[in-house]
Formats: C-alpha cells, sequence, structure tokens
C-alpha cells in the first residue's frame, strides 16, 4: 500500500471567467508523503487545493482523491458567478461526489478556521456536528487529537485568547477530526513563530509516519526542505516537481557560494553585485549572500578580486534560492 | 527625496500593563534616523503594543517618548504628519483598484498634482506595480496587496515609517521586493522601524532589539550581536532558545 496514488491529478484546468488559475496542470501524491505545493502569491495553489478538497470543481481534466474519481466537463464553467451544484455534470454527479470527498480529506485553510468567540471545546462539538460524528466517537477522536497536539489548555478556554501557534495546533485537530486519510495544510503557520512553527512540523511529520497523506502550502522555505517532494508552480503551471534535493541540483547546476561581506555594503554596491559578470545568480541571505558562478573562467578571473570584499565558500543553495530562481525565472 | 529635516525618537522606560500578553515592563531605546531597525521577538512579546505606543495611538502607564526634528526636541502633534505606519492587518478598499487607492489618499493627504505625479510613477516603478495599477485590491495577491499598503503609507513621503510584519504570508520573490523598496528609503534619511517574524529580515536590519516578555533582552548592529552570542545566524539563535523553553 505504500506506493499507492492517494491524490491525482490530471491535466486539471481551472479558469474564472478570462483568467486562467491553473493551466493543465497533472501531478500524484503517494500515501504517507508529505508534498509541498510552492509558488509566487497568486501562482494557484489554493485553488487546486479547493479543487481537490472538493470546494471548486475543475473545467477541465481529471481528479482523483482517496479513490474517488471526478471531472467536470469542458464546457468553461463560470465557478465564481454560479456554483456547480445541478449543472450539467458527468456520471456520479458533482454534488454526490463531492459529498464523498469530503469525508475522506480534511482541510485547513489559510484564515484560521476555527471561531474566535467560542470556546475550544465548542469550536470542536460544532465541527463534529458538521461531519455528523457519533458523540463516542466524537469524544475518543478528540481525547487523541488533544494528547497528538500535547494540549495543555482548558476546553473551556476562548480560541481568540490562545497564541498563534496553539491555535494553528488547535486547527490542525480540528481539520484531523473526522479521522480523514489526506489533509491539505494552506499556508498553516503564516505569521507563526519559529518555534511554533517547529513544533507544528513536528506534529506534520507524525502524521505522515502515521500514514496520512500532507498536502502543504507554505512561503518558509525551511519548512519546505522536510516535505519529501516539492511541486513549483508559477502562473498556473507547474514547472517543476522533486525532492529538495532533486531541485537543487535541477534549478542549479553550477556551483553556489556564500558570500560573507568583510564590512557592510550599501544599496548601490549590493545593486551592482546582482549584474556583476562573475554571478549567474546574487541574492541576500540575511546579512550575507548567495551566488552562482556565471562559468569557470570568468569566476577564476574575478575571484581574487571578490575576496577583498567577500569571505567566500561553497554551498548547497537553499530552497529560497531555488525558489527565486525558478519562480522568478532570473538569469 | 524626504522634505524636512531627519527625525529620531527616543523610548525612556516605558511600563504598559495590557491584559496577559503584549505588556512593556520598562523599555528603553534609542531609533536613529537613517536607519532600519529591526523589532524582533516572540507573539505577544510586546512589539505591537511598542509601535503603537510610539504612534501615540497608546498612552504608556509609565515612561516617556522623546522625539527629535534635526536633532531638536519636538512634539508628537507637529511630526504626526511625517509618521506613517503599515499596520499588520491593513484594510485596503477590496473594490478600489491600485489607481484608485492611490487618488485617494492623494486627496486625503492633499499632495499636490505635480508632486503627486512624480511620486505615483517613482512608487509605481519601484514597486513594479504599473501593470496591475486597474487591478482591485481584493485581486491582489498577498504581496501586492502589502506593497500596495506600502505604497500608501509613502505617499505622503513621510520621514519616519512603522511596519508590523510587512512580509507575513508574502512570498519569497515578494518579500525581496519589499526589503528592496525599504533600502530605498534608507538612502533618504527615512528612519524605518520594522518587526519581522523572519529571521533572514533581521539580519538585514541596520540595528536589531531583541524584545522578550516586554524587555529588551539585547539590541545592537545584528553582526555584533550574533558575534556575541556566538551565533551564525539569528535562526540559529532562536532555535537554540526555543530548545531552551521547549516547554511553552
Amino acid at each position: 500500500m505504500e506506493d499507492e496514488v492517494v491524490v491525482e491529478a490530471k491535466q486539471l484546468l481551472v479558469r474564472y471567467g478570462d483568467f486562467t488559475a491553473v493551466d493543465h496542470i497533472s501531478f500524484a501524491v503517494r500515501r504517507g508523503e508529505i508534498y509541498g505545493f510552492l509558488g509566487a502569491n497568486g501562482a494557484g495553489k489554493t485553488t487546486t487545493i479547493r479543487v481537490l478538497c472538493g470546494l471548486l470543481p475543475p473545467t477541465s481534466g481529471d481528479v482523483r482523491v482517496a479513490g474517488i474519481g471526478y471531472r467536470q466537463d469542458e464546457a468553461p464553467l463560470k465557478a465564481v458567478a454560479r456554483p456547480p451544484w445541478g449543472m450539467r455534470i458527468s456520471a456520479g454527479g458533482y454534488e454526490r461526489v463531492e459529498r464523498t470527498i469530503k469525508t475522506k480529506v480534511g482541510y485547513m485553510s489559510q484564515k484560521f478556521t476555527l471561531y474566535n468567540d467560542l470556546t475550544v471545546g465548542e469550536n470542536l462539538d460544532f465541527i463534529a456536528s458538521l461531519h455528523k460524528m457519533a458523540p463516542a466517537v466524537y469524544r475518543r477522536r478528540r481525547q487523541e487529537l488533544l494528547e497528538f497536539i500535547s494540549f495543555k489548555k482548558n476546553l473551556g478556554d476562548m480560541v481568540g485568547e490562545l497564541s498563534g501557534g496553539i491555535k494553528q495546533q488547535v486547527s490542525l485537530a480540528a481539520a484531523m477530526l473526522h479521522d480523514p486519510e489526506i489533509v491539505f495544510l494552506d499556508e498553516p503557520t503564516a505569521g507563526v513563530t519559529p518555534a511554533g512553527r517547529l513544533r507544528f512540523w513536528k506534529l506534520i511529520r507524525r502524521l505522515a509516519e502515521n500514514g496520512k497523506t500532507v498536502f502543504v502550502t507554505t512561503h518558509y522555505m525551511d519548512e519546505a526542505e522536510q516535505c519529501g517532494r516539492i511541486a513549483l508552480m508559477r502562473d498556473g503551471r507547474l514547472i517543476a516537481e522533486d525532492s529538495p534535493a532533486g531541485l537543487k541540483k535541477l534549478i542549479f547546476p553550477e556551483p553556489v557560494f556564500e558570500f560573507d561581506p568583510i564590512k557592510p555594503l550599501s544599496f548601490s554596491e549590493l545593486k551592482s553585485f546582482e549584474t556583476h559578470e562573475a554571478f549567474s545568480f546574487f541574492q541576500p541571505y540575511g546579512h550575507r549572500f548567495h551566488a552562482a558562478a556565471a562559468n569557470a573562467e570568468v569566476w577564476a578571473r574575478r575571484a581574487p578580486d571578490l575576496r577583498t570584499i567577500f569571505s567566500i565558500r561553497p554551498i548547497a543553495p537553499s530552497l529560497e534560492d531555488v525558489f527565486i530562481r525558478a519562480i522568478e525565472g532570473r538569469r | 527625496m524626504a522634505a524636512g529635516e531627519p527625525i529620531s525618537i527616543q523610548v525612556r522606560d516605558v511600563h504598559k500593563e495590557f491584559r496577559r500578553f503584549e505588556a512593556l515592563h520598562g523599555i528603553t531605546l534609542d531609533f536613529d534616523p537613517g536607519l532600519m531597525h529591526g523589532i524582533i521577538g516572540p507573539e505577544g512579546s510586546g512589539k505591537t503594543t511598542l509601535l503603537r505606543i510610539l504612534l501615540g495611538l497608546m498612552r504608556p502607564a509609565q515612561g516617556r517618548i522623546l522625539y527629535f526634528e534635526g536633532g531638536r526636541p519636538a512634539s508628537f502633534d507637529v511630526l504626526r504628519p511625517h509618521i506613517a505606519y503599515m499596520p499588520q492587518a491593513q484594510s485596503l478598499y477590496p473594490d478600489l483598484s491600485i489607481e484608485e487607492h492611490l487618488a485617494f489618499f492623494r486627496d486625503l493627504y492633499g499632495i499636490q498634482p505635480r508632486a503627486y505625479a512624480e511620486k505615483r510613477a517613482e512608487l509605481l516603478s519601484v514597486s513594479r506595480l504599473a501593470p496591475f495599477v486597474d487591478r482591485p485590491a481584493g485581486q491582489l495577491s498577498g504581496g501586492m496587496y502589502k506593497k500596495l499598503g506600502l505604497m500608501c503609507a509613502l505617499l505622503r513621503s513621510p520621514r519616519v515609517i512603522v511596519l508590523d510584519e510587512p512580509t507575513t504570508g508574502v512570498d519569497p520573490i515578494s518579500r525581496r521586493e519589499l526589503w528592496e523598496l525599504l533600502y530605498r528609503l534608507l538612502d533618504q534619511g527615512i528612519l524605518v522601524l520594522v518587526t519581522t517574524a523572519y529571521l533572514d529580515e533581521a539580519e538585514r536590519c541596520s540595528k536589531v532589539h531583541l524584545i522578550e516578555s516586554g524587555s529588551v533582552i539585547a539590541s545592537g548592529e545584528p553582526r555584533a550581536l550574533l558575534d556575541d552570542q556566538k551565533a551564525r545566524s539569528f535562526d540559529e539563535l532562536f532555535l537554540r532558545r526555543a530548545a531552551g523553553s521547549a516547554s511553552e
């Protein structure tokens, strides 16, 4: 069962009116994978997730999630203006399909999915009732999940009074309440502190170890490093897909160096290095810089000069470097 | 170019009692012009409270904020129009386009047509938002939305700009573009005050002030602070601290 594909999209297309949000993308995610979905804001990540969760019908293409397949016929669909219910659809009916998928997937959206003016317990009660969970099953799941996230506050605490990190963990528990096979996490850690993000990712890894499939988007590249595979999206298209190490090799075939300025650089000096002939890539990274050599010959000629300004050491490119080069399409 | 003399701010022993979170217990800091000051600290440490007090949106329970113009004491009321603020959750008008936002703030601030035309062109060019001027704010991506917020704040050429987590939820490329916009301001002698949860950004500040539980625990140039703590990066420093207090 390890290699079983649980999320699959083939030639998935989503249009909002004239705007193509997702442009014929295809991918397959296996059970127990942590699959990262990266891209600039507006690249089509959230739209894709909404289709996979059964919240938005695709304009065309095939989607199969947890063994349930569905597709929308080619007819362009005004998904924004009109919900798909009752429209002409393929065998099975969209609405029925959508209901079944919701029992198999959990979804934690970008914005908080909990009500701030309800207590933790009331929020969970409410979600359990949406899923029509039997009381005994619900109480057992709630207990398991609160232990899973090491919840030390009270069920009677208002969600609005929790810190951002704890709130995110409770949101995760809420998304997992009905014991879905697959969980979609859309920027789950935006605005959470570094320590809170670490704790959250420990939970994500444990979910995957327990056979859950995790589909996650993030703008934090240190988090993306922890994904098994990553898909890079740009303008609705999937431009690369590989493990973090594989993506680094693919996007940076040439050697990469860390440049540590011996004295601080002014803004104009920094700008001049971005277009310096020795580099095919030059980007700030904290107070240091990551650079790729344009070619061996120019590098050999210019390196002695550069060593008077920077201390230089070879490094592996970071995923942030990969993101910038791949998404921006800069030289 | 910011008209008028540079503004600096001194915070002296500021206290604020405020529910459980975000209290301040005797903050003393100097914010000099032409520098990017990063205020770094865990959630609930008091960063936003400090910013709100600096901006006159809240009174300290104890202590003083001193404002200076060209090195001479000045009253906050006189300087207020020259201090801009970009809050964490900024509310722009979802159904107004970028162009309409700029025009709205032009009228609100009473900016003269010629000055406006120049400023508008400059901001659209450095923000790379020129192709999107007709797009409503509600349809902008997270990064573009933040850039529009910054443009509206910069429209009247402030001498101080205060930004509360400007890059949260913004992709790595837009994040760099926002920082480039901020760096440009420094060359004009503007005082930039920024909070961030991204520790690589902390390293790009001229000075960082680490705040924990309402007190300043360290303050200085990032390189010096890191050398002092024998850490290679702020990421490393914070992970070490987090490991030390994993019980939160």
